[in-house]
């Protein structure tokens, strides 16, 4: 595409789109207020959004807040990412039933295509470069992983553009975000000052007959520009950085920094990061029976490399100390990622940071570790 | 990925420990074609699916798998019998370097449980002998009776293109044999190690010092293969559980050169 199609549509009009997707038979999902945090879920109408509410995060803290207006984007990642839609938390694999001597397996497959045709709506920059990981994780290889690959070309996805830091964000070091690159249908920048209204870029087809059934027009220069200097804003007031340079040296060199002995004593091997992680990819299988054993189920479930059981091998865990759990974690995440994927496996979300009960921040352990590596190499980090 | 129905042909148990499963198509369809070195997921009904490795013979119809009872799945599949039906998902992952080790010296050097997964590549150099130079089975257990395939050993060890050297950790009454650990019997074998390529298996401990003891001997890092283990829950590079640093054990394994991985192998709990 030459030059991208910018349209302008007012708060009302994303009602529109919400409808015109659900008639497509698409399932949209998006950010909704439920307790205390903004999740993800099924929505049928904007009423459903967060609107007029934000959060403050910070190492280990979660606050929702009320803003006094209208907006419906003005808030960060919450605990949810969009990868429990594309790769669910858990999955029925197949179900065997006993006959006779033996028994016969069915494979799970979808009852109906409407359950897993899902629209995602609000997908931060940062969350959409977490897809494109999962789809080179679950698709790019030689093996791929059928469900994933299935729901992933059904979904629809509207991205939306950071025009807010939040606390514990570091995407734009990282480069992600916070303004949304390629791989989504439509594109919104909320921008709300004197007027309300929202920036759509199409990306796909798709996105693009999808926005002409709702009210829109086409966006004036000034009205994107106003948009984008938003989004600028975002990314110069974020507060973290992770420098994604040579992560792989860094981490592959420092196996043994004290550093690791530091976080473990700080680490509760909960495995929060790894559950609210967008790209974290790691799975388990369960195998069931009903109580008379004619049928048995096996149940793929995320799984998490802070547990004992992750490794164990005859004998025992493979990892049994919780530093060198956190050591593999972030050592995959940041170095070997690349090795398997071509591309680190952290984008800036935060998540991990927030989420982590006694906040431990990838960032800032990474920094440690990033600076002994310099000082060997007679850098001074300072002065870089 | 399903499992496939396989049914019980035989079951045969080996040691104290150990069994063998045979095993054939339930629907009576295709041969089993693997490489040696690879390995199977196998579903126990209702009760959960491991990986193990291939032992039989590449050429032969039946699927045949040697493994210790030690878990829930392992422990139930020793229970089966005849006729019983389990799920086969495979073959995967890496397999033994046969084709590169032609006109080479070839040491197979085996611990314990280790023996299975070099059996197919035993079979290979065998049923090509002719391609290959010296070949050298240098097998360690812990006791006499944990010694796998005693009939087979003593029928190779009575060919003279095949040198067998076996040695337990410790001896019982009655044993002449060897005592001591495997990596001992590296200077009994006679092979050339500038031109030889050695296939290792056993725990990570033995195959660092039996690589080690190689190349004190002159044996490159480069021509020594050893075959690693790992926890799988998938078997083809998606569930994450089988990492070893930045390889998948189930995919870029479970056969590395031994220079892929050195480096790995001395780092804690990597």
């Amino acid at each position: 595409m030459s030059t991208p199609r910018m349209y302008r549509i007012e708060p009302d009009a994303l009602n529109e789109l919400i409808q015109s997707l659900r008639q497509q038979h698409y399932t949209v999902i998006g950010p909704t207020p439920r307790g205390a945090a903004i999740v993800l879920d099924e929505i049928t109408s904007t009423s459903q959004l967060p609107i007029g509410k934000t959060d403050e995060q910070a190492p280990a803290q979660y606050r929702l807040k009320e803003r006094g207006d209208d907006a419906m984007f003005a808030f960060s990642a919450g605990p949810h990412s969009w990868k429990r839609y594309l790769f669910p938390p858990v999955l029925k694999l197949f179900s065997s039933r006993k006959n006779g001597e033996g028994f016969q397996i069915s494979e799970e497959l979808p009852s109906s295509d409407h359950e897993e045709k899902y629209a995602l709506l609000g997908v931060r920059a940062c969350d959409l470069s977490a897809i494109q990981i999962q789809d080179k994780v679950f698709g790019g290889g030689t093996y791929q992983d059928p469900a994933y690959v299935r729901v992933r070309n059904q979904a629809f996805i509207i991205a939306v553009n950071c025009t807010r830091a939040g606390g514990t964000c570091f995407c734009s070091s990282v480069r992600t975000g916070p303004r949304a690159r390629v791989g989504f249908d439509l594109a919104m920048s909320e921008v709300l000052d004197s007027e309300h209204y929202f920036i759509v870029e199409v990306g796909t087809d798709r996105g693009e007959n999808v926005i002409s059934t709702v009210t829109s027009r086409a966006a004036e220069d000034g009205e994107v520009e106003k948009a984008e200097h938003l989004i600028r804003a975002a990314a110069q007031s974020t507060g973290r950085s992770l420098e994604p340079d040579n992560t792989r040296e860094i981490l592959y060199q420092n196996s043994d920094h004290p550093r690791w002995d530091t976080v473990a004593a700080r680490c509760l091997s909960c495995a929060n990061c790894t559950m609210v992680c967008p790209t974290c990819f790691c799975a388990t299988v369960e195998d069931t029976t009903d109580l008379a054993g004619t049928s048995a189920d096996r149940i793929r479930k995320w799984d998490s490399c802070f547990t004992l059981d992750f490794s164990y091998i005859h004998g025992g865990s493979v990892r049994p100390s919780s530093k060198a759990r956190y050591r593999h974690w972030i050592t995959h995440k940041l170095a070997s990622w690349v090795d398997q994927f071509g591309t680190i496996g952290c984008v800036g979300c935060g998540r991990c940071i927030t989420w982590c009960p006694v906040g431990i921040d990838i960032t800032e352990e990474f920094r440690v570790i990033r600076e002994t590596y310099l000082m060997k190499r007679g850098t001074n980090p300072n002065k870089e | 990925m399903v499992p496939r129905p396989y049914i019980v042909k035989r079951i045969r148990k080996d040691t104290v420990d150990t069994f063998t499963l045979e095993l054939g198509p339930k629907d009576g369809r295709s041969h089993f074609s693997f490489a040696p070195g690879q390995f199977n997921m196998i579903y126990i009904y209702g009760v959960g699916e491991v990986p193990i490795s291939i032992c039989g013979e590449p050429s032969n119809s039946t699927l045949v798998h040697t493994t210790r009872a030690v878990g829930s799945v392992t422990k139930a599949m020793s229970k089966l019998r005849r006729g019983d039906i389990v799920g086969i998902r495979g073959p995967f992952g890496t397999s033994w370097p046969v084709e590169q080790a032609r006109t080479r010296d070839v040491v197979v050097v085996a611990g314990g449980i280790g023996l299975p997964p070099l059996r197919p590549a035993l079979y290979h150099l065998l049923a090509h002998r002719d391609a290959y130079g010296k070949v050298v089975l240098l097998y360690g257990t812990r006791t006499p009776d944990d010694i796998l395939f005693k009939e087979e050993l003593e029928n190779w060890r009575a060919r003279f293109d095949l040198e067998v050297f076996v040695t337990v950790d410790r001896g019982t009454p009655g044993w002449r044999g060897n005592v001591g650990v495997v990596t001992t019997l590296i200077t009994k074998a006679g092979f050339d190690p500038t031109n030889t390529i050695a296939m290792i298996v056993g725990p990570e401990v033995m195959m660092r010092f039996t690589a080690l003891e190689l190349m004190k001997r002159g044996v490159k890092a480069e021509a020594i293969y050893v075959s690693m283990e790992r926890n799988m829950k998938c078997g083809i590079g998606l569930c994450g559980h089988c990492q070893f640093g930045p390889l998948f054990t189930c995919k870029d394994g479970p056969v590395f050169r031994y220079d892929q991985i050195k480096d790995l192998l001395v780092k804690w709990e990597i």
